[in-house]
């Protein structure tokens, strides 16, 4: 087509580069979105829970239409435009168009609030938006309504890397949460650290032990066969290693949160993520 | 609140094999789960799932307390006149889930 005959050669070369690319994106961990960007799925050796997916399950997640999880996103799309509370107020009221003002916001979360003089996450900031700005009561923890608003407000952010604020004033609580990370616990007496870090990548019985990355949440995880938020992963976490579970929301698990959070710097949100 | 996903294709020739996609929102409690209680979880499930193109059915499922929760099903059908598909999904309660998408065959 371009008159020099040599058009065919050059697709062909295309094509096979185009191959190369492909493979090698694909071994590096390396997936497509489907707004055709790359995502990075490993970044400096911190890798995402996709890579411990199967074939299938990835697959799952990167389809809009199959991915269960946009179930929750589309209620979130909905609740997001619904007045309540006194003033008749919505988020979108104040917030607008969420595909802009929400692009990035998962990715600070949680951070430090001058306010409360701690942490706050996403789940937390909702709620109090609507206690504030709307004077609507607070959706419970692990409520359909507070996860699917959760989803929506995270689905804004996919792609985009974490970059959590662990300086200044938020350094205490950041301590906080890596001594929880580093603190043996229950009557198996292990610390997060000794499976999500030192054994990340072996098999637990017949599963692949992951890093414990929270890029991808709230997930849709089969095991619960619904939506679940960080926190309710703790506490799954906290049971299996036979220790008290926190209660979602509860400050040792926003700080844990927050260190996490900082663990997986640099991943892709994948907010709604498929787990097991 | 139960939501149905639909994806057909918009427009599709005669005579072509088109691959339909279903998504819904529902428990599907088994029930032979118990509560933490000990009491049984009492069964909730969508039972059948019909789809009728232009009033006439082409595909039926009868689904039992193994199908996951939010189930998915994609199954395919001979795209032979511009329409309207039907798609109902019905519940153990008596509710009935519907939905429909417009096909253009050229």
């Amino acid at each position: 087509v371009n008159g020099d005959g040599t058009s065919g050669a050059r697709g062909q070369h295309v094509g096979v580069l185009a191959l190369v690319v492909a493979v090698a994106t694909a071994w590096a961990g390396i997936g497509l979105l489907l707004a055709g960007e790359p995502i990075r799925y490993i970044v400096d050796g911190r890798r995402s829970g996709y890579t411990y997916l199967s074939e299938e399950n990835q697959r799952l997640q990167d389809d809009d239409f199959a991915n269960p999880g946009l179930l929750w996103v589309e209620k979130g799309q909905e609740l997001w435009r619904q007045a309540e509370g006194a003033t008749g107020g919505s988020c979108m009221s104040c917030h607008g168009d969420a595909t802009e003002s929400m692009r990035g916001v998962r990715t600070r979360y949680p951070r430090f609030d001058s306010r409360r003089g701690k942490l706050i996450n996403l789940e937390q900031q909702i709620n109090r938006c609507r206690a504030e700005h709307m004077q609507a009561g607070p959706y419970s923890d692990e409520s359909e309504a507070l996860l699917a608003l959760t989803a929506f407000v995270g689905f804004q952010s996919r792609g985009m890397p974490i970059n959590v604020s662990i300086d200044g004033p938020a350094q205490p609580f950041f301590e906080a949460g890596r001594a929880f990370f580093f603190r043996r616990r229950g009557q198996l007496d292990l610390a997060c650290l000794h499976c999500h870090d030192q054994y990340a990548g072996q098999r637990l019985r017949g599963d692949v032990i992951s890093q414990g990355q929270i890029n991808g949440f709230p997930i849709y995880r089969l095991t619960w066969q619904t939506l679940g938020s960080a926190h309710r992963m703790f506490a799954w976490c906290n049971t299996s290693v036979r220790a008290e579970p926190y209660a979602s929301g509860s400050e040792e698990y926003v700080n844990l949160e927050l260190y996490l959070a900082w663990r997986g710097r640099g991943l892709p949100v994948e907010t709604p993520a498929i787990r097991r | 609140m139960i939501t149905p996903r639909i994806r057909i294709p918009k427009k599709a020739k005669k005579g072509e094999v088109i691959e339909i996609k279903t998504l819904i929102s529902h428990p599907m409690e088994t029930g032979h789960r118990r509560d933490v209680g000990g009491q049984l979880i009492p069964r909730h499930i969508i039972h059948t799932f019909t789809c009728s193109y232009n009033g006439a059915e082409v595909f039926r499922a009868d689904w039992h307390p193994a199908v996951a929760a939010n189930p998915y099903l994609s199954f395919y059908t001979l795209a032979t006149e511009s329409g309207r598909l039907r798609f109902e999904w019905v519940d153990d309660d008596g509710s009935v889930y519907m939905a429909e998408a417009e096909i253009t065959v050229e």
